[in-house]
């Protein structure tokens, strides 16, 4: 079980009150027995160690005292679904909670999928933590509604505060930054990516003044983030980090669209000793990035903003081979925004050392590629376009022997796009990069034997995504549907947990999975399938699935209702434009009461039977109160 | 309407149909499996047109990086920065939609994502031309407008593409008879 555990009927999460009476011979019977406490404390004492969640979860099953010891013990609190449980039930039950994960909107958000408006706000749960948490320290927030109250929130109740994280968030603005900036009192580890919206450098100034008036600021990063500014908005944050040296370690804010004042930054990185991480935005010039190198020769983890000349500015090409020189200790390089592919040699004295690169930003050519990745045999993890073409991908696979992460995005990520990688890049990766364990790979031209073959060359791999961009497309070669390759992938691939599927498929591919993905937890099906008995295949046959995510698929009410005997086993599913009707979805909520099955509509005005968007989920809290009017909760 | 009369007409014809294929394959897979091999087979066709948009496919997730690089490929240079996203909404809908003008080439493409968006009929036909023609649009029908930089709420395809997304604030699918009330206001 991957959610927070719960007892078995007859058992209440009630966190420590209402103690199990033990027969007590000379006593009142209602206080548990001297010897039993001391068992608890013991017990408490051990499972400190206990750090996985699932570990944790199936220790809270044993017995009621290993349940309120390990309620007791818990210090990270993951919650998987925000609306899996409640707020005042989660706290109520962990007390001690330190760090918090906390995941709210589906996936398919990221893909203008989910409207906007339709919840995981963050503020319910932060008005039952603030009471409760003292010693909340950490936060980290994927896919969640933030609002400006929210902030002033955090800010004021938690004294130990110190990192806040924001992945693809949305719904505040610079005055709740502002906020957090005036009241935080502790040092933050502040990490924002991808949020959507109205987060703009006025907030970063606010954050900033507040720093100055603390030193303990650990890190600020902004990743994958819309920073939208109006030009004459744009506020001067970098200047307001305190004079003197910081404890900064990580400052990421390479998504951010403004440009900053360069002076302030460069004094920055020249009084922060321990900085390891630091990733500039497209803003920096190469130039510039060469003074910022030569103040920090200690950074381990460079974004090298647009590595591109700035207009008139001298010639940066020397400056920039000496700084790489002296910095010994880079292993991880990004950046990369401008094309100014002259400049890439330069990087060659650390590609020895590179274990993560990331060109995912940088139009590169299989020929400009090669002299850079000949050089860096001990490459983990590589992000790349697909204008590096199969050829590029050759290259890789000669020389990255320990490549375990793999990601080609898409230059133009349009359905009829030429595609520059195909099947041929595929194999040649499968056969040099033995040791994959992820990879994520966008093509429009692919064949079974390829897929097939990277089946039985990396027999390691975890996660396999597979996009084949162009809808419904068959093998290139043969013209047959993709169903033969992602079959061995699932059984071939004996670790198995991730998996997106693609291209023209029939229920056999399905079948497939459900006979050999006994290890699945996530996969993403989008335009594919024939019938219902895909669904069924899925839903019968793979135990550990826990998220499934479904589009534009010709799947019905028969299929959905396969599933009622394992939905309580799973996290969500989504189905989106596939064939539902709200009879079928009605039956699901009848047969489950502990799913919440919501109905998203689509279509204004039209009151007609078929079912857009269905999100479902298993919540110990039922329907939520906050749904708002396009949702129909059955 | 000798248009609809044909949609209806297509409808039925399709209904009727009798087709050799496997029970329960999607007739979309079908067709566009058919259309495949057929300009396959035949190399002296035109490439066919583009396909409109589907929301959210090809799923690459960060606005920046689907935008950062449509940028590069534009001729006009003359307009910076990444995406532009705004907000669209319908009369008559309780939600919001966000949309990127950058990924569409001109107002005939825009015109069929927000058609299959928020898939609302009836909607000007395809055929009409790029430009919308505000005098032709029939009581019944939707129509663009957009809120510029200044505030001022107009109707979408008088000005040029280009202009239009520079200065694009916000979009509002409106019915008809508002529509024509803002196309003959100064």
């Amino acid at each position: 079980m991957e959610e927070v555990s719960e007892m078995p009927a007859g058992g209440e999460g009630d966190g420590g009150k209402g103690l199990q009476c033990f027969p007590d011979p000379g006593g009142t019977g209602a206080q548990m027995p001297f010897f039993d406490h001391i068992l608890e404390n013991v017990l408490e004492n051990v499972l400190c160690f206990l750090t996985s969640r699932r570990d944790r979860n199936a220790a809270s099953l044993v017995c009621k005292s290993w349940y309120r010891a390990e309620a007791q013990t818990r210090i990270e609190l993951f919650i998987g679904n925000c609306y899996a449980v409640s707020p005042s039930r989660a706290v109520g039950r962990f007390r001690r909670v330190r760090s918090l994960v906390l995941k709210g909107k589906p996936r398919f958000a990221d893909f203008n999928l989910v409207p906007l408006e339709w919840g995981a706000r963050l503020t319910p749960w932060l008005t039952a933590m603030a009471p409760a948490y003292t010693c909340l320290e950490q936060i980290c927030l994927k896919r969640v509604t933030v609002a400006d109250d929210d902030l002033f929130l955090l800010a004021c109740s938690f004294p130990r505060f110190r990192d806040l994280s924001l992945i693809c968030c949305d719904g505040f603005t610079t005055a709740g930054l502002a906020i957090i900036a005036q009241n935080c009192r502790y040092g933050i580890h502040l990490s924002i990516q991808g949020i959507s919206d109205r987060f703009t450098t006025a907030g970063l100034y606010q954050f900033e003044s507040w720093f100055s008036s603390t030193r303990n600021l650990r890190s600020l990063d902004l990743i994958e983030n819309d920073v939208e500014d109006d030009e004459d908005e744009a506020v001067d944050w970098v200047s307001m980090f305190p004079p003197g040296n910081t404890c900064l370690e990580s400052l990421v804010f390479d998504c951010v669209a403004c440009p900053v004042n360069f002076e302030a930054l460069a004094s920055l990185v020249a009084r922060s000793p321990f900085l390891q991480r630091l990733r500039v935005n497209e803003h920096i010039s190469a130039g510039h990035l060469c003074q910022l190198l030569a103040r920090a020769p200690q950074i381990t983890d460079l974004g090298t903003g647009s590595f591109a000349a700035s207009g008139d500015a001298d010639d940066a090409e020397t400056a920039l081979e000496s700084a790489f020189h002296a910095s010994k200790s880079l292993s991880c390089l990004s950046g990369f925004r401008g094309i100014a592919a002259e400049y890439l040699h330069t990087i060659h004295p650390v590609c020895a050392h590179l274990t993560s690169l990331n060109f995912s930003y940088a139009l590169i050519s299989p020929q400009q590629l090669t002299p850079i990745i000949t050089c860096c045999p001990n490459l983990e993890t590589l992000w790349v376009l697909d204008s590096v073409g199969d050829d590029g991908l050759q290259m890789v696979a000669a020389s990255c022997r320990k490549l375990k992460k793999l990601t080609v995005f898409p230059l133009e990520a349009t359905e009829d796009s030429e595609g520059s990688v195909s099947d041929v890049g595929l194999i040649a990766i499968s056969a040099g990069c033995r040791k994959l364990r992820s990879i994520l790979y966008f093509c429009q031209r692919m064949t079974n034997n390829a897929v097939v073959t990277m089946s039985q060359n990396c027999q390691e791999l975890v996660v396999f995504r597979l996009c084949i961009m162009g809808r419904h497309r068959p093998d290139h070669l043969t013209g047959e549907p993709m169903d033969e390759g992602f079959g061995a992938i699932v059984k071939n691939c004996k670790n198995l947990t991730r998996l997106a599927v693609s291209g023209l498929l029939t229920d056999v591919a399905f079948a497939y999975i459900g006979k050999y993905g006994k290890l699945l937890r996530t996969l993403s099906v989008a335009f594919a399938g024939n019938t219902d008995l895909s669904l069924r295949y899925l839903l019968q046959g793979c135990p550990r699935l826990q998220k499934l995510e479904i589009r534009d698929c010709p799947f019905g009410d028969a299929g959905l209702l396969s599933g009622i005997d394992h939905y309580y086993n799973m996290r969500f599913l989504w189905m989106s434009s596939c064939r539902l009707s709200l009879n079928g979805c009605e039956e699901v909520a009848r047969a489950l009461p502990r799913m919440v099955v919501e109905v998203i509509k689509d279509m204004p005005g039209v009151e007609n039977d078929s079912v857009q968007k269905l999100y479902m989920y298993r919540s110990l809290v039922g329907p939520r109160n906050d749904a708002p009017t396009f949702v129909n909760i059955l | 309407m000798e248009g609809r009369t044909d949609l209806e007409y297509c409808d039925n014809l399709e209904a009727t149909e009798l087709r050799l294929g496997l029970p329960g394959i999607d007739r979309a897979a079908a067709v566009s499996k058919a259309n495949k091999r057929a300009s396959g087979d035949d190399c002296d066709l035109k490439r066919s047109p583009p396909k409109a948009q589907v929301v959210g496919w090809p799923p690459v997730r960060s606005s920046y990086r689907k935008n950062s690089f449509q940028e590069k490929r534009l001729e006009a240079a003359d307009i910076a920065g990444a995406g532009i996203f705004v907000k669209v909404s319908m009369d008559g809908a309780p939600y919001l939609r966000k949309i990127d003008l950058r990924i569409y080439r001109g107002y005939k493409e825009l015109r069929e994502a927000l058609e299959d968006m928020f898939k609302f009929l009836p909607f000007p036909s395809l055929q009409c031309h790029e430009i919308l023609d505000v005098e032709a649009c029939n009581e019944s029908e939707d129509a663009i407008a957009y809120e510029d930089k200044d505030g001022d709420w107009m109707l979408a395809g008088d000005v040029p593409w280009e202009m239009f997304i520079s200065s694009c604030r916000r979009l509002r699918i409106m019915k008809g008879s508002e529509a024509r009330g803002l196309a003959s206001s100064p």
